[in-house]
């Protein structure tokens, strides 16, 4: 089966600096994919380099089974819908709706028309004039009707009400729900992406820290309390991806394919936040050269 | 028809909580055989979850033999909890809530209450399994 998208030492750079590096990657098809990490990541840089908006710097990208961007065919399959939905304020949405058709061969007018509807937009109104979720509904009902395989959405929802969020999520999971459609989503709040995504990716500076399929990667950690213990001690089955003492106390987050059985732990489960947490943290921790230059800079500026 | 609802923060997966709402309401007499379950979609699409989340607690449902899939119409409650297991259901809970009332006279809290009957249950549990 292809998939939906196919990273292997995918990286972006933009001068000196590298917004993505390294990136190998196999997102399944038929997934609502979670794309998280937070601003600056290199969400946006994997996602232009889906799109086929972006060309890579290193490795390669395939897009269901396809070169990103690289034809009309290609184009048609991915709808996409960038960084805090972007319009066409003068135009009104029936104006949109047929940009939609002309520039699209699958279009779909009925399903257009009928999600305009169920919105309640009108349709002589001009796009620049419509509330920040209006407007982040008219152009996901632009990338539904062009009927893709793939929907690619850049922090959809990220600039919303808590109302029109779970307005625009109630909309793309019906959608999902009558459409074999794939969809992924970039988001810097695992509360926006928990309810929805079966996949998914952590993306911190520049780099994969983690990717799978949700429900696999809960099972797949534990939170271990108890008596102040070395990590290193723990078998080499259980590794360990955060780990805090006290003078008494050991909490480590490890992660492990088998139960963990030593009765000397107290073994709980970790909801999805907690875990892209501690993930994000130990992106950071294994950085020091960062926070070394940071160390430097700070003393030189006391000097 | 029922209506589901969502709680993010109880730490229970979405599925489960989904398939304790439909045994609930056939414990209390709401949902009934040939009953129609909301469609995949119109669950997904009122709690914004993704749909195979509901497809895992309505299959889930069948293979506990709660519920039958028409293909192309809907899913199906296909069992009624007869009269006499409510019943039984009603008196059990109004015998819990006055074994309740004695643990508070004697001073306990909820979370005590709880805890007694937590370990209650692994008892049972473990009694069983002897």
């Amino acid at each position: 089966m292809t998939a939906a998208i196919e990273a292997s030492g995918l990286g972006k750079k933009y001068g000196r600096h590298w917004a993505l590096s390294d990136c190998t990657l196999s997102i399944p098809v038929g997934r609502v994919v979670g794309l998280v990490g937070p601003n600056g990541a290199g969400k946006t840089t994997l996602l232009n380099l889906a799109t086929g908006m972006l060309a890579p710097s290193s490795g390669t990208i395939r897009v269901l089974g396809g070169a990103p961007g690289s034809g009309p065919g290609q184009l048609a399959k991915v709808g996409y819908v960038a960084q805090d939905a972007p319009i066409y304020a003068g135009l009104s949405v029936a104006d949109h709706l047929r940009l939609g058709a002309h520039m699209n061969p699958g279009w779909d007018m009925a399903l257009a028309a009928g999600r305009i509807r169920q919105l309640g937009l009108a349709l002589k109104q001009k796009a620049g004039t419509l509330s920040g979720g209006q407007r982040a509904q008219l152009a996901l009902t632009l990338a539904i009707a062009k009927r893709p395989e793939l929907l690619i959405l850049d922090e959809p929802i990220a600039s919303l009400d808590p109302l029109a969020r779970r307005e625009f999520l109630q909309v793309l999971m019906e959608t999902t729900a009558e459409s074999e459609v794939s969809v992924v989503m970039s988001s810097h709040l695992v509360a926006d992406l928990e309810r929805i995504s079966e996949y998914l990716v952590v993306l911190v500076d520049s780099r994969v820290q983690l990717a799978g399929q949700v429900d696999e990667l809960l099972a797949s950690h534990q939170l271990l309390t108890g008596a102040r213990r070395d990590p290193a001690t723990l078998p080499a089955s259980q590794r360990v991806i955060s780990a805090s003492h006290t003078d008494r106390q050991s909490t480590i987050l490890v992660r492990s394919d088998e139960p963990v059985l030593d009765p000397s732990w107290s073994v709980d489960q970790i909801d999805l936040e907690d875990l892209v947490l501690a993930y994000m943290g130990q992106a950071r921790t294994s950085r020091p050269d960062v926070s070394d230059e940071f160390g430097t800079k700070i003393l030189e500026e006391k000097r | 028809m029922i209506e589901f609802h969502l709680d993010t923060r109880s730490g229970v997966a979405p599925y489960l909580q989904l398939i304790r709402q439909v045994r609930q309401a056939l414990r209390l007499g709401l949902l009934r055989e040939g009953d129609q379950l909301p469609t995949v979609k119109d669950v997904s699409g009122s709690l914004a979850i993704n749909p195979n989340t509901v497809l895992k607690a309505y299959r889930e449902l069948e293979y506990e033999g709660l519920a039958s899939a028409r293909p192309g119409v809907g899913t199906f409650v296909t069992t009624t909890l007869s009269s006499d297991s409510i019943s039984a259901y009603n008196e059990l809970s109004r015998d819990l809530e006055g074994w309740i009332s004695k643990a508070r006279t004697a001073g306990l809290d909820d979370e005590s209450i709880g805890a007694i009957f937590q370990r209650s249950i692994r008892t049972a549990v473990q009694e069983e399994v002897r």
